[in-house]
């Protein structure tokens, strides 16, 4: 067996810490490692093509934009924060653990694309924890301000991970299901979606526990 | 039935608007990169199962072309200034979040309509996908909502589109950029050999040190790969069955469950993650492209540290 088209990987981190334009990494890493396995030119781009062409499922999310894009027009973005700011005992911490509270349970219930980057992080989500953070300090600098955005979309992450292996007939749970099986090992999904209960506990108690953390942090800075 | 090659249709139709949003951008110097960027997405949508492999690969080419040569700009025009945003906010208070909420309300109580009611059976809708036609059905409905209550100009959708998505930029295609690359990967056999090592260097005796191998093996892959179901199958091959299961008697569904919630843990790490790590930072206007993959780090370590002991203990010991 040959090494050499773990090349095409280190391509990849090199031109990843480099920041070179990391679409046009993916592609001449992608190019490389084919070549480097002996596969054609022509066969490598078809193989590209067709997962680019297969996997068009993941920007449909993309059509939420326009409405997104209308409504910040008219103040969206501006009503989330009035509404936060108007909260009483509202913190940015409290706001996005009940936000990852909402995230784990919908994604247990297999409802992952109800919320998310697109749909809730940029219009409601970010703009109310911006506002929960400039209640508990007056005017926030521009580093604590990204990072209350980061740990928005952070917090989105882990609710969305850590809650849809819950859901017995999510794509995960099909595909250990299926792995297993490859090996004679006969699993139920209820069996699968029963073990990522665990984890997701503690999913929920580690980011909550940062996340009231932060607020505590953000606390201290204020006095 | 209504199923994804209706939302491709309705995807082109979104990108081709942001394409004619980004040509009537005379403030953005590269407005034609933008246009033909876009432009190439419309054809994917609309003709990639047409196009064969191949065309879809050159496609692809054209894609990273324009990405790569910096050929992808953003404009400067302002749609309404922050001053109008607070006083439209003002006059339109809470409502506004209608909209908004119509979107993930559709979503949410039409599957759940759609799963528990005799609807499931009329065919109208693909089962595999209902919860994204469904989706996109709370997209129209929420336009035509904005378009009845705030009667904005006719092009405001396109336009407000567009420039999200100009903001977004090259993010937005880097998804299914590294699903085609995690393709690439499998057709050269770099799970197989990643597999191999992985099982070469398995210490023989401790229980403790194979899971946490297999743990750490499966978060690893998952770093490189950006996606745990690429890693998956090859650790489950290499150490999760052979040396776990077969070898020390552990619970299977133990080692299935949280051997992939450990890759979980490496997607949180990852920049190949992109849909999750490096689009929310362009969507968020971030500084920092890695700014959410930092935010993570302390959450991934611990859990990661607990998936261990979970299957440790559960996968052995219960």
């Amino acid at each position: 067996m040959t090494y050499l088209p773990l090349l095409g990987i280190a391509l990849v981190v090199l031109g990843f810490a480099l920041r070179f334009n990391p679409v046009l990494v993916v592609a001449v890493a992608a190019i490389a490692t084919g070549l480097l396995a002996g596969v054609p030119f022509v066969n490598v781009l078809g193989t590209l093509g067709k997962a680019f062409n297969d996997n068009r499922y993941v920007s449909i999310i993309w059509i939420v934009l326009p409405v997104i894009g209308v409504l910040e027009r008219y103040g969206l973005q501006q009503r989330a924060r009035t509404l936060i700011s108007s909260m009483r005992g509202a913190t940015t911490g409290r706001l996005l653990l009940v936000y990852l509270a909402f995230r784990q349970i919908f994604s247990a219930l297999g409802l992952t694309s109800v919320a998310g980057h697109a749909q809730t992080v940029r219009p409601l989500v970010a703009p109310m924890a911006e506002a929960a953070a400039e209640k508990q300090l007056g005017e926030i600098d521009e580093p604590t301000r990204e990072k209350v955005k980061a740990l928005s979309a952070a917090t989105d992450n882990v609710g969305l991970f850590f809650g849809e292996d819950i859901f017995i007939a999510i794509g995960s749970i099909l595909l250990i299901q299926g792995s297993m099986a490859g090996f004679g090992i006969e699993l139920t999904p209820l069996h699968l979606s029963l073990w990522a209960i665990p984890t997701a506990i503690c999913a929920f108690l580690i980011h909550g526990t940062r996340l009231l953390w932060f607020d505590r942090k953000l606390g201290r800075r204020s006095k | 039935m209504i199923g994804l090659h209706w939302l491709y249709g309705f995807a082109g139709l979104v990108f081709a608007s942001f394409a004619f949003s980004s040509a009537r951008d005379s403030t953005n110097p590269k407005r034609w990169g933008n246009t033909a960027f876009w432009g190439l997405l419309t054809a994917s949508f609309w003709l990639g199962d047409r196009l064969g492999d191949v065309g879809n690969g050159i496609l692809v080419l054209a894609l990273v072309a324009v990405a790569g040569a910096h050929l992808l700009g953003r404009g400067s025009r302002e749609s309404t200034s922050n001053e109008d945003r607070q006083r439209f906010s003002d006059r339109l208070g809470n409502k506004l979040f209608l909209p908004a909420l119509v979107i993930p309300f559709t979503a949410f109580i039409g599957t759940l309509l759609f799963n528990y009611t005799p609807l499931k059976d009329t065919g109208l809708i693909d089962p595999k996908a209902v919860t994204l036609v469904l989706l996109g059905a709370g997209v129209i409905a929420a336009l035509i909502i904005c378009y009845a209550w705030l009667r904005p100009p006719v092009v405001a959708p396109v336009d407000e589109g567009g420039r999200l998505a100009d903001s977004i930029g090259w993010a937005i295609v880097l998804p299914q950029m590294l699903a085609a690359l995690g393709a690439v990967f499998a057709a050269a056999g770099v799970g197989k050999i990643i597999g191999g090592v992985a099982g070469e260097i398995i210490p023989s005796g401790s229980v403790f040190l194979a899971v946490v191998l297999y743990a750490v093996g499966m978060a690893l892959f998952t770093i490189i790969m950006g996606n745990a179901f690429a890693a998956f199958p090859v650790m489950v091959a290499a150490i999760g069955v052979p040396i776990l299961v077969h070898g020390a008697g552990a619970d299977p569904a133990v080692i299935g469950a949280v051997g992939m919630l450990s890759g979980f843990c490496g997607t949180l790490l990852t920049p190949m993650a992109a849909n999750f790590n490096i689009v929310p930072a362009a969507l968020l206007e971030l500084k920092d492209q890695y700014g959410v993959i930092r935010m993570q780090v302390a959450t991934a370590i611990p859990l990661f540290i607990c998936n261990i002991l979970i299957l440790y203990i559960a996968g052995f010991h219960l």
